[in-house]
Formats: C-alpha cells, sequence, structure tokens
C-alpha cells in the first residue's frame, strides 16, 4: 500500500469514527435545510426559486462546521510533528488529508443534497444541476478551507474565527456554485459559463490550498 | 532483541555536528553557542534543571523550531535529504490515535514514513512483541494505559529504520521493566551504527557517550552578555 | 543606508522621529488645501452638493485597497526575509485598512440615499467592499487571537497572501453576479466621467489621504515596537535565564 493511501485510508476511519464524524456534517445540513421554509414561508413555488441558494448556504455551512479539526487534532496528539519529519511532502500530505475529509465529511452532504431538495420543491432539473455544483464546489470550499485551518491550527477555539476568515475567500465559489445551479430553472441564464468558472475555482483551490496550508503548518510546529 | 535487525550494516561515516547553536523565542533566548559533536554509535546525553531548553534542543536539532543561529551538519547520510528526514523524534506528544488498534497506529507509520539509507526497519507485530505489547495488537489504542501508550509510540522507531534518534524524557511513565527495554532498545542501535541524543534522568550504563550540560547562566551574566552582543533593545534582529 | 539598517528597529525608530514632523506638516497642508478646494468646487448639474461626498468617498476607498496591497507586499517581507518590521508593518496595516474601508463603505450609503433613495444597494463595488471589509476584520481577529505576535506573524501572511490572490477572483465574481441579477440599470459610482473642476479637489484629497495613512502607518508601526519591546522585557523579567552549556566526556560505568 503506498503512503498516500494509507493516510487517506486512516484519516477517513478516523474522521467517520470519532465524533459522529460524517453524520453530524449531514444532520447539521438538514437542520440549515429544515429551519429556511420556517423563516420565508411554506410557499412551495418561493421554495423552488430559492431552494438551490439554501442547498448551497447549507453545504457551505456545513463544510465550515467540520473544518477547525482538520489539522488541529493532529497538532495536539503530536501526529503533526511526525508527519513533518516523515519525509513526505507536506503538500501532498495536506491534499491527501483534504480529500479524506472530504470523503468523509463533503460526499455524505452532496448524497444527501437530492433528498434534502425534495423538501424544497426543487424540480428533477434542479436537483441534478445543484447536486453537480456541488460535487464540483465542495472540494473546493474543503481545499479554502484547509488554508484557514492550516493557519487556525495553533488556536484551542478557533472554529468560529476559521468561518469568518473562510467565508469572504468562498464567496467566489457561491456565486458560481449558485448562479450555474439556478441557471436550469431560467431559459435566458447560461448554465455552462458559470460551471466552468466553478471548475477553474476548484482547480485553483487543488494547488493553492495545499501549498498555503502546507506552509501554515510548516510554522505551527515553531 | 531488536538488535538483530538492525545490525545489518553500520555506517562508519555518521557523524552530527553542531557549531554555535542557538534559538530565540519570542524575544527571549533560550541558548545560545552550543556545540557538539557525535558519532556513529555514540550517544549524548543533554542535561540539566527544568526549563532550561533541553526540548526546544531538540525540536531544533529535528527542525521543528527555527534556530536563530548557529550550524547542524551532518556527514554521511543521505547528501540529498534534508537532516530531519535522518532521524526519530520521539517527545512527549505520543502521536497515537485512541480510535485507531495499536497494530493500526505502529503499520501506518511504517508505510507513511519514507525509509532512509534502503534500510527496513522490523516488522510492525515483532516490535509490538519486543516491547511486550503484542497482546494489545487487536485493541484500540485508547484502552492503554499511559506507560502502554508510550512503549506503542517507542515502536515506531523500530518500524522505520532512522539512524538518529532524538529522544525527550523517552523513560516518563515507563516502569522499570520498561525503562530496561528502552536501555536495550537504545544500546541495540548505536550497536547498529545509530546516534541517540536523549534528555534523561535515567543513569543510561553505554560504552560510549558524552553528555552536554546545560547550565541556567545567571541573571547578571545573561544580561552582561546581551548587552555586549546587541540583543538587549533590538539593534539587529532583537525586540528588546 | 541600506536594507539591514532599515531592518534594525531602533534605526527605524530614528528614522520615524525625523520623519514625522515633516509628515504631519505636509499632510495638514494637503487637508487645508484640499478640504478648501472640495468646498469651492462647483456643484455637480445632477447631483447637487451630494457630490462633495465624492471626494472623502474615492480617497477612502483607494486607501482600503492601497493598505491590503502594503498589507500583502509586507507579508511577502514576512515569510521570505523573515523581517520583523515586515510584520509589523502587516499588523500595523491592517487597522488602518480596515478604517479607510469602512470610511468607503460609510460614505457610500450617505451618497446612495439620496441618489438612490435606499442606505444600502447590492451594487458591485459596494458589495466587493463589503467582503474586503471582512477580510480585514478577520485578519485584525486573527492578530487580537494568537498572543504571540511573533509566531502569529507567518501564518497571517499566508492568510494575507491567499486573500490578495483571491481579491480578484471575489472582485470578478462579485461584478459577474451583479450584472447577472441587475441587467441594464447598474448605477455607477463614479458617474460616467468626472468634470475637471472636480479633478483637482478629488486628486488633492487623494493625496492628502494617502500622507495621511503613511503617517498614521508610521505612527502605528512605532507604538507596534513599543509595545513588543515591552513585551519582550516582561517575558525577560519572568523567565528562567539563557542558558549556556558545557560539553563534558561522562566517565564510562
Amino acid at each position: 500500500m503506498s503512503w498516500m493511501a494509507a493516510l487517506f485510508l486512516r484519516d477517513f476511519k478516523l474522521a467517520v469514527r470519532v465524533g459522529g464524524g460524517a453524520l453530524i456534517g449531514v444532520l447539521f445540513f438538514l437542520a440549515v435545510v429544515t429551519v429556511f421554509p420556517f423563516g420565508v414561508g411554506p410557499d412551495l413555488t418561493l421554495l423552488a426559486r430559492i431552494g438551490s441558494a439554501v442547498l448551497w448556504i447549507g453545504a457551505l455551512l456545513s463544510t465550515l462546521l467540520g473544518l477547525d479539526r482538520l489539522f488541529q487534532a493532529d497538532r495536539e496528539d503530536g501526529t503533526l510533528d511526525l508527519y513533518l519529519l516523515a519525509g513526505r511532502p507536506m503538500e501532498l500530505v495536506v491534499l491527501v488529508k483534504c480529500a479524506a475529509h472530504w470523503a468523509a465529511t463533503g460526499l455524505p452532504l452532496v448524497i444527501a443534497t437530492p433528498l434534502f431538495a425534495l423538501f424544497l420543491n426543487l424540480e428533477p432539473m434542479a436537483i441534478a444541476a445543484v447536486t453537480l455544483t456541488l460535487v464540483i464546489g465542495t472540494p473546493a470550499l474543503t481545499l479554502i478551507g484547509a488554508v484557514g485551518a492550516g493557519v487556525t491550527v495553533s488556536l484551542r477555539r478557533g472554529g468560529v474565527l476559521l468561518a469568518i476568515l473562510v467565508v469572504p475567500l468562498s464567496i467566489p465559489v457561491l456565486i458560481f456554485g449558485v448562479s450555474a445551479a439556478t441557471a436550469v430553472l431560467s431559459a435566458t441564464a447560461p448554465f455552462l459559463t458559470p460551471f466552468l468558472y466553478l471548475s477553474a475555482i476548484s482547480l485553483v483551490a487543488l494547488v493553492v490550498g495545499p501549498v498555503s496550508a502546507a506552509a501554515a503548518l510548516r510554522y505551527a510546529s515553531d | 532483541m531488536a538488535a538483530e535487525t538492525n545490525t545489518t550494516s553500520t555506517q562508519p561515516g555518521l557523524r552530527i555536528e553542531c557549531r554555535a547553536l542557538s534559538c530565540d523565542r519570542g524575544g527571549r533566548e533560550v541558548f545560545h553557542g552550543l556545540s557538539f559533536a557525535v558519532g556513529a554509535g555514540e550517544a549524548l546525553l543533554v542535561k540539566g534543571p527544568n526549563g532550561v531548553g533541553k526540548s526546544t534542543l531538540l525540536r531544533v536539532l529535528a527542525g521543528l523550531v527555527v534556530k536563530s543561529g548557529g550550524e547542524i551538519s551532518l556527514e554521511g547520510g543521505e547528501a540529498e535529504r534534508p537532516f530531519a528526514e535522518h532521524l526519530h523524534y520521539f517527545g512527549h506528544l505520543d502521536g497515537l490515535k485512541p480510535a485507531l488498534t495499536t497494530l493500526d497506529n505502529l503499520s501506518f507509520w511504517k508505510t507513511f514514513c519514507d525509509p532512509v539509507q534502503g534500510r527496513r526497519g522490523i516488522d510492525p507485530l515483532e516490535a509490538l512483541g519486543v516491547l511486550g505489547i503484542e497482546h494489545t495488537a487487536s485493541l484500540p489504542a485508547g484502552f492503554l494505559s499511559a506507560g502502554q501508550k508510550r512503549r506503542l509510540a517507542l515502536a515506531r522507531l523500530l518500524v522505520v529504520w532512522r539512524p538518529i534518534w532524538l529522544l525527550d524524557e523517552p523513560s516518563s511513565a515507563l516502569d522499570k521493566a520498561s525503562e530496561q527495554t528502552l536501555h536495550d532498545l537504545i544500546e541495540a542501535h548505536l550497536e547498529a551504527g545509530g546516534i541517540v541524543i536523549a534528555a534523561t534522568h535515567l543513569p543510561l550504563k553505554l560504552k560510549r557517550v558524552q553528555e552536554l550540560l546545560m547550565e541556567p547562566v545567571t541573571a547578571d551574566a545573561a544580561q552582561t552578555e546581551a548587552y555586549a552582543g546587541g540583543a538587549v533593545f533590538g539593534d539587529e534582529e532583537g525586540w528588546g | 543606508m541600506n536594507f539591514y539598517d532599515l531592518a534594525n528597529p531602533t534605526f527605524f525608530l530614528n528614522l520615524v522621529r525625523r520623519v514625522l514632523p515633516w509628515l504631519v506638516g505636509i499632510t495638514l497642508i494637503l487637508f487645508a488645501v484640499g478640504l478648501y478646494l472640495s468646498f469651492a468646487a462647483p456643484q455637480d448639474y445632477q447631483q447637487g452638493n451630494t457630490v462633495r461626498i465624492m471626494f472623502i468617498h474615492v480617497p477612502s476607498a483607494w486607501l482600503g485597497m492601497f493598505c491590503y496591497a502594503m498589507m500583502a507586499m509586507s507579508s511577502i517581507g514576512s515569510l521570505v526575509w523573515r523581517h520583523p518590521l515586515a510584520d509589523v508593518s502587516a499588523k500595523a496595516a491592517a487597522p488602518l485598512g480596515a478604517c479607510f474601508t469602512f470610511l468607503a463603505l460609510f460614505t457610500g450609503a450617505v451618497w446612495g440615499q439620496p441618489m438612490w433613495g435606499t442606505w444600502w444597494v447590492w451594487d458591485a463595488r459596494l458589495t466587493s467592499f463589503l467582503v474586503l471589509f471582512i477580510m480585514y476584520l478577520g485578519i485584525i481577529a486573527l492578530w487580537k487571537t494568537m498572543d504571540d505576535p511573533n509566531k502569529a506573524a507567518r501564518p497571517i501572511a499566508i492568510l494575507t497572501l491567499v486573500g490578495a490572490l483571491n481579491l480578484p477572483i471575489i472582485k470578478f465574481s462579485v461584478d459577474w453576479w451583479n450584472t447577472l441579477h441587475q441587467p441594464a440599470s447598474v448605477f455607477r459610482m463614479d458617474g460616467p466621467t468626472i468634470h475637471p473642476s472636480l479633478l483637482t479637489p478629488l486628486m488633492v484629497m487623494a493625496l492628502a489621504f494617502t500622507f495621511f495613512f503613511i503617517m498614521m502607518h508610521l505612527m502605528s508601526m512605532r507604538n507596534e515596537i513599543y509595545r513588543r519591546r515591552i513585551r519582550a522585557m516582561r517575558m525577560r523579567a519572568a523567565a528562567a535565564p539563557s542558558a549556556r552549556a558545557t560539553v563534558a566526556s561522562a566517565k564510562n560505568a
């Protein structure tokens, strides 16, 4: 087994086993989706119109929720020091950790999306669009979040601060994700343009996220 | 013991040399002007009272804390690899995941760490046996006692070969029998051509051993020296 | 004078001491001239006296952005040269940038009220500035939360640079989002063209604000240096003295 596979499996196992893991994020997602109709009223046509946006915001908040433990647990038990000495590129270590984190927390959100979309009266096409954009967009959220998680790794209660730092950086993801997801409802709005922008941002995050998070983690051991 | 697997070849050339090593933390000088050299098969025991900077010295050597001056050089290692990848750091934290089994914890490090000089460590199960905790192999590490966790963390040094061991209070939470095991492991590692740098109160009966005594300098002397070095009120790099 | 002289906080403090009175003088003169020109400028035929808000708004917005660029450059200094003055510069710039950004948002709202009949519109520029403002506040909160400024500098520098990389993307996405949702009737903050009679006071005010920023930045860097010295002195007073070591070959047992 390669070291990357070993790291992925270990982090995935830990994310699923410790503290409810994947389930907590999905439950929070459900809670956010549920409070929206209470806020805006049970008007099904209105919900069908804003449903994609609600699902995207729910996914963003749920992603933010789980990020603070991404590196913090490793720092507290001394594992981070050992990662730095293992002779593996820290950027790849971060990337694999993000992949495992996404598989354990982001992927369940994507899987739950079609079901929650039914609560919000979304059309089948809209359900497909929002799920597809979340598949592309949530990895970007995790990778951008990794920067915040790396920077706040030494803070004991960095969770809320981490969310504040990450939200402005994730606005482009939200804009293009929601634009693409809601485009299928309108006759004029383009789907492909925002979708391609979203994919481009995910690709940029794939590089910027691990590189800057790894740099931040190197300083955190000092 | 573990010695058999590690005695395949010795590295005659392996030698660490540190010259005028110093470290500042938060504007305060922890130590300065530390110089020493350790060769293959040799141990360096770092001694001194609490808070004198023994742990910091080991973290500086591991590259985890940035040194503020001096040089660390390694002869006889793999030239293209950084110093930090030639060593095992064994600190106060065990680096264990309580939710994973003992064997999973250990096997991960064997796969994850890049082996140095093409030498393989021993099998994880065998390492657990050496440390007397093989019966816990399939138990989650969370069920282990403090001493057993410490031994599990120690087993990591056996499954991946690294010529240099940095041990920070390795005997804490260990009982008498385990202390003896630790002693034997260190001895075996030295015989295999390794280097051990340890901060420990344990009276190690080793053949080739040096002591590095870190003493607190009196406040006055520190001040005078700092003034002379221009460190106070931050000429050069200091903030005070 | 070379790079290493500037790296020296004591030298820097002496420099600030000499330069500051001149800076204060220039800033005051520029403000006096700028404010006079602002009030003497003719009314805009469409906006009336409201146009004078622009003399505050545009320089604030310019400095709100300039400050981030300053922070990003200081962050490069922190990461590449591990330069303590760069850390100090980045830290000192953050609250100033937040203030200028807030001023830009506030004057934008005050302007928007008579022009659009509402205090806030989700205009692309205002929205981008709101995001920038949140980023400033996040960075300030991070500086406040990390108690050791020496350890905080480099992680925050990384975040600042990632933010700098992200700002054009944010600007682009917000513009894109804005045109998608508000086709055609987009209001322009700066109006279609600026009449030359308004341009001169605007330029003078922009210069005054820039000098004001440089002055404030140097002053708050100076304060931060003093703060760190006090911190270092307290730590020295509390901590154990520096260790010295001797190597002794132990007798074998």
